[in-house]
């Protein structure tokens, strides 16, 4: 029997219900509005500031003493030379390690401990890196070096390279490997030109995400490459790289120091950027 | 008795056994396959690469436990209460630094958790399908952006903003205030523990979220659906059948945060302002965190108890985030083993 009082009831607490709903969905509206609200707001002053203080000099000329003249080039190389080493030094151990964890004993203690403690490096300080990569090579060297800078971002690089392989690796259809095995392909075989080429793509995505990762870190290289004011090409030598001249710089009261640091901060944004959207889009086109 | 032919010799000269096992023979001679000797090396290789890494782990322990002994041995746990930082006198204590790092972590946590889970919920439940992938990709490119971006930025731009808007409202507000005025006090500059604690919010924004989102994909449709059907709304669906279901991977995408939030080094380092004291419990207040005073102090430091005494705060941020991390790690793969198994 539904009495117009229980009708009433009802749609009082069906209102009260809406209600608490349209506050919800509401305030998940804001967060994401808020999230996106600092996403713009960083952009929009980055690319303003940035693009003020951005000169063809900045590209051309080694960065400058106090109020002189100058431009970003020499920390720009620096960063170029040592992300493109420890790339190269840093992939082939991410991509064998990778593969060990995909293809050989994936459930075994090995690959188990192996996962685990890769994904506490993933999210590990890097700060402690660079204090790990100090104590072993910059202590007995004597020396701030390129080389210690190269060794830092590698070990950054291998953790990210891993994850991905594995998982690329794991999502291609066992059918494919059990082919190549019955054609009688050696194991090494199968992985290397079935497995690996089949997960192309998205290990080259792991790549670009690792080379973004360490384009824009500073706190490893603060005292493995430290700085260097002048071109350097030496690897024995500290090197400059433009992380750490933007924190020197922008840390400091010049302005004209400042206004470099902010055409480095929107090279390094739009390079990070850049690697970040091609790398999605290489992954949306397999797809 | 040869099993294989020898070049030139007449099967027809072989019993029926011998020709049957020269058919069996796959051809020899140098083919495209390489012997086991190559599978053996592929898999040391392979090996050896995994346990590099394992071993990079207890590298890290090793090596930072040795050059921080100087400084373990002569203050031992003592070190953690203690607020004495004075390389003059070689006198050292991380307290200050431990204190920084905690309140500014805790300052993220409280304002990255309900915003994720805003986002979470909104990605999951709320947007047009068309609009999830840029909005999604979007929070992402947030994680993307170099820490030192964020300092810069943070430094140049947010502080002012909040000195200018927050800051000396408040102040105004609650001078003479007891205890809340203490908590607002300090030079109007918009560095210290808050505006850190802001901008590692916003950092940590997208690694709680991605990870909400991704749990509450896990969640069987047949029981959001069910609960639909009885007419449940989207918040009641979230928060009675989503939520409860995720609860542990959600704990464990607020560990990873937090990991995150206690290791980030550049932003905090730019907005803390690298100040040690704890004589004022201002949130304005210049102070310093683990990550900041190492940024700050040691390629400076000289060989010795001052290089030590970093080496053991290092010591110290390793071991929290490893504690973290390796309970959020825990926590999300609890999720995935009990996915489906229970309701």
């Amino acid at each position: 029997m539904i009495t117009p009082e229980l009708q009433a009831m009802r749609a009082g607490m069906f209102a009260k219900r809406n209600r608490i709903n349209m506050l919800a969905t509401g305030l998940a509206l804001s967060a994401m509005a808020f999230g996106l609200f600092w996403l713009a707001w960083i952009l929009w002053e980055t690319i303003r500031l940035g693009l003020s203080g951005l000169t063809f000099a900045t590209l051309t000329q080694m960065t400058p003493g106090p109020n002189e003249d100058g431009g970003l080039a020499n920390a720009i190389y620096g960063s170029f030379v040592m992300v493109m080493l420890s790339t190269f030094v840093g992939t082939p151990i991410g991509v064998m390690a990778g593969i060990y964890l995909a293809e050989f004993e994936p459930k075994g203690w090995l690959a188990s401990v192996t996962r685990f403690v890769n994904d506490i490096l993933l999210s590990a300080p890097s700060i402690v890196i660079g204090l790990f990569v100090y104590a072993v090579v910059v202590s007995p060297m004597k020396s701030f070096s390129a080389l210690a800078g190269v060794i830092a971002l590698a070990l950054i690089v291998i953790p990210v390279v891993i994850r991905t392989t594995e998982n690329m690796l794991q999502l291609v259809p066992p059918g494919l490997r059990e082919a190549a095995y019955a054609l009688g392909a050696p194991k090494w075989k199968v992985i290397l030109s079935i497995t690996l080429k089949a997960a192309r793509t998205g290990v080259i995505t792991g790549i670009l995400l690792a080379v973004a990762r360490i384009a824009g870190e500073t706190a490893p290289l603060l005292f493995t490459a430290l700085s260097n004011q002048f071109w350097t090409s030496s690897l024995n030598q500290p090197m400059a790289s433009l992380p750490v001249t933007i924190f020197k710089f922008a840390m400091s009261p010049y302005e004209n120091w400042q206004k470099l640091a902010w055409a480095g901060v929107f090279l390094i944004t739009l390079a990070v950027l850049a690697l970040n959207v091609a790398a999605r889009v290489l992954t949306r086109s397999k797809h | 008795m040869s099993s294989t032919l020898a070049h030139g010799e007449s099967p027809a000269t072989l019993t029926k056994q011998e020709k049957a096992r020269a058919m069996s023979t796959p051809p020899t001679g140098k083919s495209a396959r390489s012997g086991p000797w190559a599978d053996r090396a592929f898999g040391f290789l392979a090996k050896g690469a995994a346990i590099f890494t394992l071993g990079l782990l207890l590298a890290i322990l090793a090596s930072l436990t040795i050059s921080a002994w100087p400084a373990i041995s002569k203050y031992g746990l003592g070190f953690l209460t203690s607020t004495a930082w004075d390389p003059v006198q070689e006198e050292f204590g991380g307290l200050v630094m431990i204190y920084g790092t905690l309140a500014t972590s805790v300052i993220a946590l409280v304002i990255a958790v309900p915003v994720s889970f805003g986002i979470a919920l909104f990605l999951t439940e709320l947007s047009p399908a068309w609009l999830k992938r840029p909005l999604g990709t979007a929070i992402e490119l947030l994680a993307a952006v170099p820490s030192i971006v964020y300092g810069m930025w943070g430094l140049l731009v947010f502080g002012p903003v909040l000195a200018e808007y927050v800051q000396t409202p408040l102040q105004n507000a609650f001078t003479g205030v007891p205890y809340l005025g203490a908590f607002v006090s300090g030079p109007p500059v918009g560095i210290g523990i808050l505006s850190a604690g802001i901008i590692l919010a916003i950092m940590i924004i997208p690694f709680i979220s991605a990870v909400m989102r991704d749990v509450f994909e896990v969640t069987p449709p047949m029981l959001k659906e069910s609960a639909y059907g009885l007419g449940a709304t989207t918040w009641e669906v979230v928060s009675k059948i989503v939520l409860p279901f995720t609860k542990t991977g959600v704990i464990g995408g607020i560990m990873l945060g937090l990991g995150r939030a206690i290791g980030e080094t550049m932003a905090v380092t730019f907005v803390i302002g690298n100040f040690n004291q704890l004589d004022s419990l201002s949130l304005f207040q210049a102070a310093n965190s683990i990550t900041s005073a190492l940024a700050n102090e040691f390629a400076e430091a000289g060989e010795g108890l001052h290089q030590a005494a970093l080496m053991y705060l290092g010591l110290v941020l390793f071991f929290i985030t490893f504690v973290i991390l390796s309970l959020s790690k825990v926590l999300l793969a609890q999720l995935r083993k009990g996915e489906g198994a229970k309701s």
